[in-house]
Parts: C-alpha cells; structure tokens; sequence
C-alpha cells in the first residue's frame, strides 16, 4: 500500500523528511463482540502515517474513527478486540545513538531486540499489537499521545492544571527533580500559550480554548512523535477553534510531530491536514492529498461528505446531502457498503466489496497531475466495469436527481 | 432545482413583519451571596431589535454565550424580557396567560437537542396529538390520526403508519428532530423559532433537516429565525443575518453581503475563523482572506468576555484591533450603510446615539 505519495502543496514546509514512515497500519480489524451481534467497527484499514505529516480521519460517527485511534494507541477495552493486522512503528533513527534526549530511552529497550533480528542499523520497527503492557506504558506518551475531545472530561476536575503535568513527569521522568519539573511544566505553557501562572489553576477556572490548551500542554509534556486529535475542537466556539488549530500548525512547525487528527468536519480538514482519509462504514474508502480530495474528491461518499458543507463562497445553491443513514455495523450491507445511499451504485455494487486502490484516469492531460496518490475503493473507477470514470460534475448531477426524487415525494 | 435567491422579489414587495423584537433586554439576577454587595446579574441580551418576515428566515449568528438562544426564549415566551416589547402583527403583546396561549399558537420553538426534547415515555402519537388537541386542531380520533400521518409525510417520515407508534428511543437523531419540527408544525404556527436546529446532528443529516425547513419556509410562508454558530450554513439557510456579540447586536443584513463583505471586526473575525478550504486552496478568489483581525487576536484572547460586568461601551473593544477611546464609553448607535445592512461600530459613524 505504498502508493500515497507526499505531498508537495504546503508551500514553505520542505517535505525532506517525508518520505519516512513512522506509523504504519496494516489491514487493521477490530470488533465490537456484543451479545446481539458482533459489531465490525473498523474493517481492513491500511494506511501510512509519515513523519511531520498530518493525515485527517473523517467520517459520520459510528464510521470507525474513533475505534482507529484507540486501537492505535492500544487503549480499547473489552468488548473490542483486535482481531487482526499489524501496526507497525519506526522509532527515530538518529535518536538511537543519543541518549541525551531522554524521550527515547525507554522504548529503545524494547526496540533494541528488534533492530539485532532485522539487522539493518536505520530502522527497527517495533509491532504495537505484540508490546506488552510493560512495553505499552513506555511507548505511550513518549512516542505516542492523545488529545480528548472534551478537554473538561480529561482533566482532573481536583487537581490543578500544573500537578496535572508535572504527575506524567514523575511517571515517566523518575530522574526529573521537581524544580525541573516545575520548569518543564510552565515551558510547556508558554509553548502552548497560556500563562504560566495559571498553572496554578483548577480545569474549572480555565476557559474551554484554555482548558483544551493545556490538554494540548500535557500531551506535548514529554515531546512526543504521533500525536492522536480525537475531534479537539469539536466543543470548542468557531474563533477558538481556529485559535487551537493555528496553535496545532504552530507546534508542528516547531517540534515536528505527526498528527492524527479526527473529526466529523471534513472543511476543517481540508484546512489542516496534509493527507485525509475518509471512513465509512469501518473502512477507508478514500485516501488522498487534501488539495486532490478538495478539487476532485473521488468516492461518491467523499463527494456527498464534501457537499455537505455550505460554503463561504461562490454561489448560493441548493445542496443536498448524503440520504439516508449510514448502515448498521452489525449488519453491513454486501458488496460495498455504500451501495444503499450511493447515487451512482450499479449491479456489481451489491455483491462485489471494492478495494482501496489508486485511481486511475485515463484522460491523458490529466495522467500525471492526477495523483498517484489518490486512492478509492469504488467501482466506478475500476475499468472492468466502467471505462471512463465519472467527473466531479457526474457525481453533482447524480446528487442532485437523487435528491429532486426523494424530496419531491 | 428550487432556487435560493428569491431575495429580490421579495424584499421590493416590503412585506409587513409578522414578529417584531424592539429593543429586548435581558438581566438575569444572580443569587447574592453577599448581603452588602451590590445585586449581581447577567447582563445577556441588551437592546436588540429586528423583525420577521413571513416567507422569509433570519439567521442569528454568534458564539456561544452571544445570547442567541436567550432571545429565541424570549420571542417563544419561555422568558420574560426585562425591558423591550415583542410585537406580533403590529400589535404588542404580554406575554402571560390566555395571551401568552393564543401566542404559541401562532409562535413556535425548535431547540436544539433533540433528545432531550421528546419525552422518553411517550411515542410519537402522543408527542403530536398533543398540540392537535390542545390547539382544537382534531376534534376526534380518526382527525387526529389523519392529520399526524400527513405531518409526519410532511418531515419526510415514511412509511408514516410505521413512525407512528414509534418511541424516541427507536428514532435516530435527524428523525427525532423532524418529529419535533412536525410538533411545532402540529399548532399551524406562522413563526417558527429554530434554535441550533442541527448543531447536534451527523454531518450527512444536518442539510437533509435544514432542506426540510427550507421547503416549509417556502411552501407555507413560515417566518423563521434561525439560530447558528455557523456563519456558513446562516448563509446557506437565511436570507438576511444578525450577528450577535455578548448580548449585543453588531451588524445586519442581507446574509450574502453580511458574510462577503464584513464590516464589523467582529464579523470579520468569525468569517476569517470559519473554516474555508478556499483560503487555503485558492481556486476561487476568497474575498476574506488574510484579515489582520486574525493576526492581532492572539495576544487578547479569544473568549467571549463574562456577562456579570460585561466591558463598558461596546462590549467587543477589549478584543477590537481597531479600538478607539470611545468604544470603551459607550455603545454605538446603529449606522445604515445601504442595501438593508446595518452595523453598531464607530468605525462606520455613530448613527443616532443610543
């Protein structure tokens, strides 16, 4: 699965470092086991996280986004199981000789035994799935932190803000004396800009953007790799969310992180993320570069998704939406599990389930330029059954007569 | 296609408004701790005006603490204004008693969680024959059962028969919310008053329930306001927008002109706010693009200031790049700027002093 190339389009962010995986997924299941029937919440994902990359996940709820995250970072519970794939995680090649920077001591430990078996000095990749809770405790936090989308609910309502950061220290650093951990603490809001002297305050003192600060702030507390945005600023007002979402922008900038940021809103996505990854129904059904996916999303889903946002600009017209509702997990559809809102599903939709692979237009103006990058799990673009693959336009108009046709009634 | 720019015809035909709001004012008092301090209160709504037409939506636009929802309650009755009056066909009203009961027959409230707003206990049946029999709109059963099957066909729930029986807990959240839209239908109001109507609904839903206000609007010359954060759906949805800050109202207008060329910094700030692939994607020329508003907020911070002693003057200025001495004294008057758009900011005159 190694056709998502990177991208080239964020102007004054040299992509040197592009190339490098950090995170890998690899048909990736996880089920829900319940006793009325086993829920399949996320099915047969694949995809590559590269380092100072941010990939977007979107989707309606119940798409699996979520699941994905915390089956990523190993936090999901009883009833979810993993029930197959790999994840696979490249620890930093140049850190391996340099102890000074103390966030990669603890995992290279348990990389160390690896890198003998595969022989090559550059990386060793570590499987999430095989580390043990041991193992977990020192992978999570310092490669690997998560962001909740209710900054209220993650923060101790008891504690103060600052103990709150200077408890992962403790955790995590036990040679870190408290001086520095106080230092490292008010670094760490300044960094994510909220005064220092706030430290001192409880969650309820702090406004909603402040509070997802500092939710920010302790993420970040011992310079992690991947950071994990489960919907960060969903709760968040319009002008606070652009303040937190600069704020991302800012910190990446600095201290080269990769994000995986998940949310229901796919026209922040197109704002913020590099690459995007749009889910239904517990699968990627489209894979692409945020400017290949706003100019030309591909997956009739990624189309409807798109359209269901009123936009700033342009025209005032009538948009219709995606009808009905996505499918119950228990019970998925055969075939493609769209075909049942899909405005353009033909026969072969019913019964044949569609694999994520690039699309491929035979327009020859269009040949390089369009992306090798952009992949779809849909028939349309599959030669054998359609030869020429729909325009954006296509898509509108099928939308649109879908939506005249069920309205009208 | 239904087109969405019927604006011109209607603004020349200068409809008579059907619900007016002159000069509301909301003042929640706070418990006084301190018997020798001063009476606190929340100063939420202040001095707002404006009107609805029937046919026609109005969208107001603000934060979350601008005071929106405050004044939807006061338009449903559900609050009493501190000062200001309300009037409906030209006439004013109080808002108590019989009064207020022809009132809601004529006024009706959409909020916005759907969950939260249908009984658990109670199917849909129950939740629409309630209106039809209070409002004596069904005299017997058989009435009473026709006319729901034909408000539930209204809202796009079909087969009808088969919603009718159905509990809340059994409805997905966009059907939940068309029941309660077929509740507020169920009176024959004129005015439909729709708080956040899909802030709590999927993505893929949201439009799908808008459409369907649309199509009301449109076919039954419903009068709407429509409240939102989303300065890109009031766009969508309304033909005129006001955007509200901390209880008071900065500018209006029709919403195209009101969200292309913002006048108002505050405006400007939530257009510069509100997500845009084609800022970042210019395909198209974004008129808003990189406004300085945006780059100067940083350092005052972006949180709505608190209402138990709001600034002085116009309650923005804290927060203005373009902050004058004045704006911390006292309030703006409204300044007319053509074309149905109006803004309280000294930048554009003082209008007549308030």
């Amino acid at each position: 699965m190694e056709t998502n190339e990177p991208v080239d389009g964020r102007e004054g962010r040299p992509y040197n470092t592009a190339a490098d995986p950090l995170l890998e997924v690899k048909n990736l299941n996880v089920d829900y086991l319940a006793s009325s029937g086993t829920v399949h919440a996320v099915t047969d994902v694949s995809f590559t996280l590269r380092r100072g990359e941010i990939l977007g996940l979107a989707g309606e709820s119940g798409s699996g986004k979520s699941t994905l995250a915390y089956a990523i970072t190993r936090l999901l519970r009883s009833p979810a199981v993993i029930t197959g794939g790999e994840i696979l995680y490249y620890p930093r090649a140049d850190l391996a000789g340099d102890t000074s920077d103390v966030s990669i001591t603890p995992l290279l430990r348990v990389g160390k035994r690896r890198r003998a078996k595969n022989g090559s000095s550059s990386y060793a990749e570590l499987d999430l799935l095989q580390l043990s809770e041991r193992q977990l405790r020192s992978l999570r936090w310092n490669e690997m932190a998560i962001v909740f989308q209710s900054a209220m609910n993650a923060l101790n309502p008891v504690m103060r803000v600052g103990d709150q950061i200077m408890d992962v220290l403790r955790a995590h650093r036990p040679g870190m004396g408290h001086d520095s951990r106080q230092q490292r603490a008010r670094e760490l809001f300044e960094l994510v800009g909220i005064a220092p002297d706030r430290l001192r305050s409880y969650a309820h003192e702090l406004s909603g953007g402040m509070r997802q600060r500092a939710v920010i702030a302790i993420a970040l507390a011992l310079s992690p790799e991947v950071l994990i945005m489960d919907e960060p600023t969903t709760a968040l007002d319009v002008v606070v969310q652009r303040e937190i979402l600069t704020e991302i922008m800012r910190l990446r900038e600095k201290l080269d992180f990769s994000v995986i940021f998940i949310t229901h809103d796919l026209s922040l996505l197109l704002e913020l993320a590099d690459n995007v990854a749009i889910m239904y129904a517990g699968r990627i059904v489209e894979m692409a570069s945020r400017q290949d996916l706003h100019r030309h999303p591909r997956h009739p889903y990624s189309y409807g998704l798109l359209n269901s946002f009123p936009t700033l600009h342009g025209p005032r017209r009538k948009m219709s939406g995606i009808p009905g509702s996505p499918p119950d997990l228990r019970d998925v559809p055969p075939g493609c599990p769209f075909h049942v809102r899909c405005p353009l599903a033909f026969e072969t939709c019913q019964t044949v389930l569609p694999v994520l692979q690039p699309v491929a237009l035979p327009d020859v103006g269009t040949r390089f330029i369009a992306s090798p990058g952009q992949l779809v799990a849909c028939h349309l673009y599959d030669s054998r059954y359609r030869e020429t693959p729909p325009t954006t336009n296509e898509l509108a108009q099928a939308y649109e007569a879908l939506a005249e046709g069920t309205t009208v009634a | 296609m239904i087109s969405l720019d019927k604006q011109a015809a209607i603004t020349e035909t200068t409809a008579r408004p059907i619900l007016e709001a002159q000069h509301l004012r909301k003042i929640f008092p706070l418990r006084n701790l301190n018997f020798l301090g001063a009476q606190q209160s929340v100063h939420a709504v202040e001095d707002t005006s404006f009107a609805l037409y029937p046919g026609r939506a109005t969208a107001l636009v603000g934060e979350s603490g601008s005071g929106k929802t405050t004044v939807a309650r006061m338009l449903g009755g559900l609050y009493s204004p501190t000062s200001g009056s309300i009037r409906f066909r030209d006439a004013a009203i109080k808002l108590t008693g019989e009064q207020l009961r022809k009132y809601r027959r004529h006024v009706q409230l959409i909020l916005q969680d759907p969950f939260s707003s249908l009984n658990p206990v109670h199917d849909v049946r129950y939740h629409l024959s309630r209106p039809l029999r209070i409002f004596n709109h069904a005299r017997n059963n058989e009435q009473e059962t026709q006319q729901i099957l034909s408000l539930l066909n209204r809202v796009n729930l079909s087969p009808a028969e088969q919603f009718i029986q159905k509990y809340p807990h059994q409805l997905s959240g966009g059907q939940r919310q068309r029941i309660a839209i077929a509740r507020a239908l169920a009176v024959q109001p004129e005015v439909l008053l729709a708080d956040e109507p899909v802030s709590m609904l999927d993505v893929s839903i949201r439009l799908d329930v808008l459409n369907l206000l649309l199509r009301l609007k449109d076919e039954e010359r419903l009068a709407l306001l429509f409240i939102t954060h989303d300065i890109a759906s009031a766009r969508y949805f309304a033909e005129d927008t006001v955007v509200m800050y901390a209880g008071q109202m900065v500018e209006g207008g029709p919403s195209d002109e009101v969200i292309q060329r913002p006048m108002h910094p505050y405006t400007r700030l939530l257009v510069s706010a509100a997500p845009d692939p084609d800022r970042i994607n210019p395909e198209k020329n974004a008129s808003v693009s990189d406004l300085p508003v945006r780059r100067e907020i940083g350092s005052r911070g972006a949180e709505i200031p608190s209402l138990i002693n709001p600034p002085t003057g116009c309650r923005f200025h804290p927060r203005c790049p373009h902050a004058m001495a004045v704006c911390s004294q006292r309030f703006p008057g409204r300044t007319e700027l053509g074309n149905g758009r109006w803004t309280h900011c000294f930048l554009y005159g003082d209008g007549e002093t308030s």
